[in-house]
């Protein structure tokens, strides 16, 4: 088993009450899947931005064990 | 050229010609909300040329602790003719077009068309669409900029570059969210940090000097003091820009 590290930014850190949080696994998940599985099996909101190893992705791509994926709102206000 | 922008003189990078640049350089603040005042006192304490403003508001006493271009003599007063009070204060030379009405349309292009870099300062994902379809139709510079509560973030598109992301290959399925300043809150220097890093961008990209925030979204979190610099990739089912990347492929 290896991890992978989630990390919440903005207002999803004070909505979840947590920056990261380590999930454990042997196989790739999706962004998606990996979403689900550290949040009570809820499925990602369509409007939130993901990020694998600090590159922009969408929410069907792979992420493999030891890689880190954050999750970000979007932000609009000026 | 005048004395009050001497002190560039002691950087490397910004010499007589960049001051001359500058001098002749015109850019369109979109918004003079809490991102557009800093970027617009900057750009004019830097010396840039020609400032268009558009806003349709009027300041509020409600706006005063985050749009700092505005005072409370100006209440009930157009943004517009508010900022250009004050940023002709700062530069008496500047050359200012005040625009009172939100940018749709003809007006948006013929807007776009002639200026070096767009600032987008907006509040909202309709105008911000708008603007990035705009600037990649006219291949113009957009440094997009956005702050709510204690989040901010800044990114660069550069559309005469082919591999260059646009606004909507950041947010390509997103509906408006309602959510403004004045209704979620804003830490109010919070636009300041980003305002501010905006206006270093647009410096940059009017000089070509540095490396630009191009193809990276900056994400600032103020209420942990994170930053984190995203490496952002051209959608290549982008609605906005990928007839760009086709037309490359063709050729
Ligand atoms: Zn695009």
């Amino acid at each position: 088993m290896m991890t992978i590290t989630v990390k919440f930014f903005a207002s999803l850190r004070e909505q979840l009450g947590k920056s990261e949080t380590l999930l454990s696994t042997s196989k790739p998940l999706t962004v998606s899947q990996v979403w689900s599985q550290v949040c009570d099996n809820i499925s990602l909101p369509a409007h939130i931005l993901t990020a694998v190893n600090m590159e922009y992705v969408e929410a069907n791509t792979l992420v493999n064990p030891g890689d880190e994926v954050a999750f970000f709102p979007p932000v609009t206000g000026g | 050229m005048n004395n009050l922008h001497h002190p560039h003189f002691l950087s490397p990078q910004i010499d007589i010609d960049s001051i001359q640049k500058l001098s002749h350089s015109k850019v369109l603040i979109v918004g003079l909300g809490g991102l557009g005042s800093p970027v617009a006192m900057y750009l004019a304490a830097t010396g840039v040329g020609h400032l268009v403003l558009a806003d349709s508001d009027t300041v509020e006493i409600s706006n005063l602790q985050r749009q700092i271009v505005h005072d409370t003599f100006q209440i009930g007063q157009s943004k517009v003719h508010s900022a250009l009070r004050k940023l002709q204060a700062i530069h008496p030379h500047l050359q200012i077009t005040p625009i009172q009405q939100r940018l749709e349309g003809d007006l948006l292009d013929a807007q776009v068309k002639a200026v070096d870099v767009v600032a987008d300062c907006s509040d909202n994902f309709t105008t911000r669409f708008a603007l990035n379809a705009a600037c990649v139709r006219h291949c113009k510079p957009l440094v997009a900029g956005a702050a709510i509560r204690f989040t901010g973030q800044v990114a660069v598109f550069l559309p005469s570059l082919p591999q260059s992301p646009c606004y909507r290959c950041l947010y390509p399925d997103i509906e408006e969210t309602a959510e403004t300043c004045s209704q979620m809150g804003i830490l109010a220097p919070l636009v300041g940090v980003i305002g501010s890093l905006q206006a270093v961008e647009i410096v940059k990209v009017l000089l070509y000097f540095g490396q630009p925030l191009c193809g990276k979204l900056f994400l600032f979190d103020a209420y942990t003091t994170q930053w984190r610099i995203l490496t952002l990739y051209k959608d290549v089912n982008c609605p906005v820009c990928n007839h760009t990347l086709s037309a490359d492929v063709r050729l």
